[in-house]
């Protein structure tokens, strides 16, 4: 029974890992770039979600809606800031500019408004607890859970159906044939970091609602979770991002249920080594021969 | 530029000063700690900076105390107080500690409001035997440490281990709690303080300690190991956490089934606690702490009142009592010492004895340290209620 409820407070766990995760593994599938300041956006969302709660009194819904817009308009305004310039520049520039960004949001948003935490309303959804024999599951997790799916289904098909899904999966499979077929590449590399940035955005609320407390520094640990979760999945594969970030909550779950909690987030990252020493591409990548 | 270039040449200045005073100091007999009808007592404090909030509540207190005493006065002479603002760190606090002894020549300092700062100005005060009182640096190493007293040093506050015994006490005898589980921030040694003297007092107790976990501050997701307390079941779990986790600790137990009393000791003193938590969780937690405003005791009402009068109706905390308590505390010893005279002063402090002040009542230890009660608060609806006063 204990091993059922350590499973559910590992799920609840990986869902928002993987909602972050899914935004890396987009971006670096398309621009090769992994965008440290994903975390950020994750931290951002979570505060527009705090203040469409408590300032514009909204309830669970708008709130999400609205965070997802503000971080989808974030997430295009960094990277046509700071990332296209750099579009044929060195993979470690780009990724330097990453960081320099990662930090430039964190404080200056601790500049703007302080590093004391906040702490989100306690009724913005209902916290019921069910027991199933003896297992105890909060109504939050499995709202958390379903909302979880359902952005991803949505993705999935964003991806596979429709017009700039195609793009983007032409663009991530040769960005210069895709600009010689008529692609705008672009507001292809836009979209992505849009749809990315949403779901980050989404995650934020989320995580707000189920862990009450946000700060400033809050993005950093998760978003480098979520990107040992991508890793783990196989980066630049969105179902790939899903398992890895709920295997790696499960793990840590099962890590502190071991009576080891100090040592969850080393494990974390020794997972993160051991992928990519034995197995690089991840769990769901093909091992690719380069063309030479 | 320019400014920082002042300002060293100001600290170098003021450092030359303190080195020549400490010299002169020991030559000359007579060190005048004011002139004929005041005494001179420095204020070292944080009034700026990080934990400007403790170091404010401090003066306020101080300064309500102050302005009792000086009513009638201490054998006609009034109490002047020299604040210097520390600016919560602990260099500042050195060179304060040096301007104070040394340019005015204060009788005593009160100060520092942390641990940190306080003990930045042992050795400024026992080179130049000075006393200071801190008011609530709660760190046994401020009075007594490398196994020596630091016999010009004193406090107000209780230290990090006391508090630990009183929570076991109150868990066996007030709780009845048979078990318990302990679970700490292993980033603090605050925590770890507290946890270590309550092990040792519960089990001194006849109880059993059934698990022992540990977080790390901004930690977020306990529900795993609060699973595994859950299936250790534990009477009752001590938590000497700050509020931050301890707020989330509490909120994730409750969802997870756990519905055993909590404990925790002055760090969860925070409205922020209620905030993460949720009123309806923290119900049947206890924390220990300093003093409660709710607590019927006439003194402590007529000094709830007495501070509202003069702060615009703002209910005193903790920091504001131990701010007033100090007042009192030095103001009684030079009472008893009959003179401003630094060393009388550090003598009448040490024998300090049943000394009835608003945290409770002072008997000085070998080590400095007042013997003294401490109150225990129980949440109620996410408001603190006084429970009980547990005496060592």
């Amino acid at each position: 029974m204990e091993l059922i409820q350590q499973l559910i407070n590992g799920v609840s766990l990986g869902s928002i890992y993987a909602l972050i995760a899914l935004g890396y593994t987009m971006v670096y599938g398309i621009v090769k770039l992994i965008n440290f300041a994903h975390g950020d956006v994750f931290m951002v969302g979570s505060f527009v979600g705090f203040y469409s709660i408590t300032v514009l009194d909204l309830s669970f819904v708008p709130a999400l809606l609205i965070s997802m817009t503000v971080c989808a308009l974030f997430g295009v305004l960094i990277e046509r800031i700071a990332y296209k310039p750099l579009r044929n520049a060195t993979r470690i520039a780009a990724l330097i500019t990453a960081i320099g960004v990662s930090l430039l949001i964190e404080y200056g948003f601790i500049y703007v408004r302080g590093a004391q935490p906040e702490a989100y309303p306690n009724d913005v959804l209902p916290a019921d607890k069910f027991n199933i024999f003896g297992v105890s599951i909060n109504s939050q997790s499995v709202l958390i859970f379903g909302v979880a799916v359902v952005l991803m289904i949505i993705l999935q098909i964003i991806v596979h159906r429709t017009k700039i899904g195609k793009a983007m999966r032409a663009v991530s499979f040769d960005a210069d044939a895709a600009k010689l077929m008529g692609i705008n590449v672009d507001n292809t590399i836009s979209a992505t970091f849009a749809i990315g940035s949403a779901l980050a955005g989404a995650a934020g609320v989320i995580f707000g609602i189920y862990y009450i407390k946000i700060e400033p520094l809050m993005g950093v640990l998760p978003g480098l979770k979520a990107f040992v979760a991508a890793v783990l999945g196989g980066i630049g594969i969105i179902p790939g991002a899903m398992v890895g970030g709920l295997l790696l909550g499960v793990i840590e779950a099962l890590v502190s249920a071991a009576g080891y909690s100090l040592w969850r987030d080393a494990v974390a990252f020794v997972v993160l080594i051991l992928i990519l020493i034995f197995l690089p591409q991840g769990l769901f990548g093909k091992n690719k021969k380069e063309k030479v | 530029m320019k400014k920082k270039k002042l300002a060293s040449a100001f600290l170098s200045l003021t450092l030359a000063a303190g080195v020549l005073a400490g010299c002169s100091g020991s030559g000359s007999s007579d060190k005048s700690s004011g002139d004929g009808d005041t005494i001179k007592i420095g204020v070292n404090l944080e009034l700026s900076g990080g934990v400007a909030s403790y170091g404010q509540s401090i003066a306020e207190g101080l300064e309500l105390a102050t302005a009792e005493i000086n009513k009638e006065g201490i054998d006609g002479k009034k109490i002047k107080l020299i604040k210097v603002d520390n600016k919560s760190e602990a260099s500042e606090a050195t060179s304060g500690a040096i301007k104070l002894t040394s340019q005015d020549q204060v009788a005593a300092i009160v100060g520092a409001a942390t641990s940190t700062n306080s003990i930045a100005q042992v050795q400024i005060a026992q080179d130049n035997k000075v006393p200071v009182i801190s008011p609530s640096g709660t760190s046994p190493e401020i009075t007594f440490s490398k196994d020596k007293l630091n016999d010009y040093i004193f406090r107000t506050s209780f230290i990090d281990p006391f508090q630990g015994t009183v929570a076991a006490n109150f868990a066996t005898k007030e709780i009845k709690a048979k078990s318990a589980a302990i679970y700490i921030d292993s980033s603090s040694d605050y925590s770890k303080g507290l946890a270590a003297a309550f092990k040792e007092q519960f089990e001194k107790n006849g109880g059993k300690i059934v698990a022992e976990e540990a977080y790390i501050a901004k930690d977020t997701d306990f529900r795993s190991t609060l699973t595994r307390l859950k299936s250790a079941k534990p009477d009752f779990i001590f938590l000497p956490g700050y509020y931050e986790e301890a707020g989330l600790i509490v909120k994730q137990a409750r969802e997870t089934g756990l519905d055993v009393p909590f404990m925790g000791g002055d760090g969860w003193d925070s409205p922020k606690l209620v905030e993460i938590a949720g009123a309806k969780a923290l119900n049947n937690t206890f924390i220990t702490n300093h003093y409660s405003s709710g607590d019927p005791d006439e003194k402590i009402q007529n000094f709830v009142s007495a501070f509202k009068a003069k702060y615009k109706d703002k209910s005193p905390d903790a920091f504001n009592a131990l701010g007033y308590d100090t007042g009192y505390f030095l103001a009684d010893a030079i009472k008893r010492a009959g003179s401003a005279d630094s060393e009388k002063i550090k003598e009448a402090l040490e024998k300090t004895a049943d000394l009835e002040l608003v945290t409770g009542t002072f008997t000085l230890d070998e080590k400095h340290n007042p013997i003294k009660s401490a109150t225990i608060l129980e949440f109620k609806e996410g408001k603190q209620v006084f429970n009980t006063k547990i005496n060592p």
